[in-house]
């Protein structure tokens, strides 16, 4: 029964979304315009793919307790190589899409081998350090394919027709919740197994999980390959909805946006990630259209400088988030438990030291 | 010959840079544990706070101007970082994840303001004509400014290593990195001491902020993140918390990355840098240097 009422809620959320692109219905502030337009629509899918990327990262440090700072290279790849195979190098649309990913799944292997040999801070720097390389890379652009920081828009002609115009924004829509549930579906199940079991345990604490015998070596790459690899195939619908790849995906900040996202949505849980990165993308948008709207413009300056930054809003929201709601929007339940000092996250070693 | 001498003179002048920024971060993770994110933002701060004393200063002739102004970066750039300290770090005492995380809020939500204060452009910075010449040294035009930077790295890297030998609160810092959970056994309040390390670390950025607007010649809100990334690569390198390894680690990247953009292409400097890192953290997972200064 249980169980029954845990796919209802998904499948239901699933139905509704789909039929999204059918409403006529106008929803003033939230959106511009009616929600069948192009313009909402595309909104609407690119928050579905952050927030899909946004729980690919999740399973990473919400659910394996890595602190990555170069998730962004892997969802760069995606949208760099499909971007370049089709424009520079003339491939068919699948050929480029298998190949993309093939290539991201295959550093992912090699770069986390490498990376996951040291832990904490340090593996967020090397994290960091790759990431930067790639940035580096499509900035300078050395082999005259990546556009530098102009961006290389993707040949339509490649592209299935289904895809291409601004009339069939709805079908990019669709690819887009596709992609968001099959992350969902994936992690869940993936959280739900066996490997699944370990990474929360590693999480909550390595030493004892290699006590009882495990190497968690293996099962921190496995979550570190496949969150990898989910994130690329998000880079490659993203660049399928924005027609171009451009070097901002690929830099530091990105991968600090997704942090951003999963932890206002709240780490680590069913909901959180995916409702962060859809919350976040859709105000990162709507406040910068805000800034231009009449409601700001007439507000003093005082208030309507900071206000045109979406990203002053965001940063100050998130550390409003960091302090008073611990948990994140998925445990905004558990607010009053935080408030009287518990805290779930690990803190560091006992006052008193101890002998060794 | 003389390409060699000026790329090593220049290359160590923007190892200078790095220290000052790489200093501060490397005390504050040392002491702290804390990843501090909004390390940029203080040089940001210090960038900005010297333009716009200095662009408020239109009587005075150029030298005055210039060293009011950078003395007032570095106040702004210090006294932000410590009341940063006070206010957002302070109450999450012993969580680590949050305080990394009010760090990168922090980090974006103050480039941004800028941003949206004074726009996204750089801003010119007047300096003393004396800094954009340059000097002859062994057949080598070097620009002054990098004498300026290596002599002013030296002068801090000097009266750090003084303060933290031979003064109170710097024998505290030190016992604090060593074991701090000792130290407040003994009834010392090391929290005094996380405010001064912050004070301290932000002031160092603030210079890097200052002494930035005049390498580049200008003051530019995004500067502050894209150097901060070289600074972690550098404090990992040199082994977090160590002084004199985040030294020897600054002015090996600056050397790096100054003769491979020469030699090799310009970016290749940048992407040797981080093989180095890579390289570093895979021979001695802990750094060059694994003590303190």
């Amino acid at each position: 029964m249980t169980r029954l009422r845990s796919l209802a809620v998904p499948v239901v959320v699933l139905v509704v979304l789909a039929l999204v692109p059918k409403l006529t219905v106008d929803i003033p502030y939230v959106f511009q315009g009616s929600i069948d337009t192009p313009g909402t629509l595309q909104l609407l899918a690119l928050c579905l793919v952050f927030g899909g990327v946004a729980m690919t990262y999740d399973l990473l440090f919400g659910y394996t307790g890595l602190l990555s700072f170069g998730h962004a290279l892997y969802f760069a790849v995606g949208v760099y190589l499909v971007a370049v195979s089709l424009t520079r190098w003339h491939w068919s649309f699948a050929e480029g899409v298998l190949f993309s990913v093939a290539v991201g799944a295959a550093l992912a292997v090699v770069l986390g081998v490498v990376s996951l040999r040291v832990g904490g801070i340090a593996f967020a720097m090397v994290t960091l350090a790759f990431a930067q390389a790639g940035s580096i890379l499509a900035l300078k652009n050395p082999f005259g394919w990546t556009g530098g920081e102009e961006g290389l828009g993707t040949d339509y002609t490649r592209l299935p027709a289904a895809f291409v115009g601004i009339f069939n924004t709805k079908n990019l829509y669709w690819l887009a919740l596709g992609y968001a549930a099959l992350v969902f579906v994936v992690v869940r199940w993936a959280v739900g197994s066996s490997p699944g079991h370990v990474w929360q345990a590693i999480r909550e604490n390595e030493l004892r999980v290699q006590v009882l015998g495990l190497r968690p070596h293996g099962y921190k790459l496995l979550s570190f390959v496949l969150a990898s690899t989910l994130a690329t195939l998000g880079g490659v619908v993203y660049v399928l909805l924005l027609g171009g790849a451009t070097p901002d995906v690929t830099g530091a900040n990105f991968t600090l946006t997704l942090l951003i996202m999963v932890v206002i949505g709240g780490t680590g849980t069913k909901w959180g990630a995916l409702v962060g990165g859809v919350l976040y993308t859709w105000a990162n948008q709507r406040l910068g259209d805000a800034s231009s709207s009449h409601a700001v413009s007439s507000l003093p300056s005082v208030l309507r400088t900071p206000l045109g930054q979406p990203l002053f809003v965001l940063g100050v929201l998130f550390i409003l988030v960091v302090f008073f709601l611990p948990g994140g929007i998925a445990r905004s339940g558990r607010l009053r438990s935080a408030l009287s000092g518990i805290s779930t996250k690990r803190t560091e070693a006992p006052a008193v030291p101890v002998e060794r | 010959m003389t390409t060699f001498v000026l790329l090593t003179i220049t290359g160590v002048g923007l190892g200078a840079l790095y220290f000052l920024i790489a200093s501060g971060l490397s005390l504050i993770y040392g002491l702290m544990g804390v990843l501090n994110f909004a390390h940029g933002a203080f040089l940001t701060v210090g960038a900005f706070g010297m333009w716009f004393v200095e662009s408020k200063l239109g009587g005075l002739s150029v030298l005055p101007r210039f060293l009011v102004a950078s003395l007032a970066g570095l106040v702004v750039g210090g006294v932000f970082a410590a009341l940063v300290e006070l206010f957002l770090i302070r109450p999450l005492y012993r969580r680590h994840i949050e305080q990394v995380l009010v760090t990168v809020g922090l980090g974006l939500a103050t480039v941004a303001l800028v941003t949206a204060v004074w726009g996204n452009d750089a801003r010119p910075v007047a300096y003393p004509g004396w800094l954009s010449r340059a000097s002859t040294v062994a057949g080598a035009h070097v620009p002054n400014v990098s004498y300026l930077l290596i002599v002013v790295a030296l002068l801090v890297l000097a009266s750090l290593t003084l303060f933290l030998k031979y003064t109170r609160y710097g024998l505290i810092i030190r016992a604090g990195v060593e074991n701090r959970a000792m130290v407040t056994a003994l009834g010392i309040d090391v929290r005094k001491a996380f405010t001064l390390v912050f004070a301290i670390g932000g002031t160092a950025a603030a210079l890097a902020g200052v002494l930035g607007n005049v390498y580049f010649t200008t003051a530019d809100p995004n500067r502050g993140t894209s150097l901060l990334i070289f600074a972690f690569i550098v404090v990992v390198i040199g082994g977090l918390g160590s002084l004199r390894g985040t030294a020897v680690a600054s002015v090996v990247v600056g050397l790096v990355q100054q003769f491979a953009n020469y030699y090799a292409s310009s970016g290749l400097g940048d992407l040797s840098v981080v093989l180095l890192l890579g390289l570093v953290l895979l021979a001695r997972p802990r750094g060059l240097s694994g003590s303190f200064a």
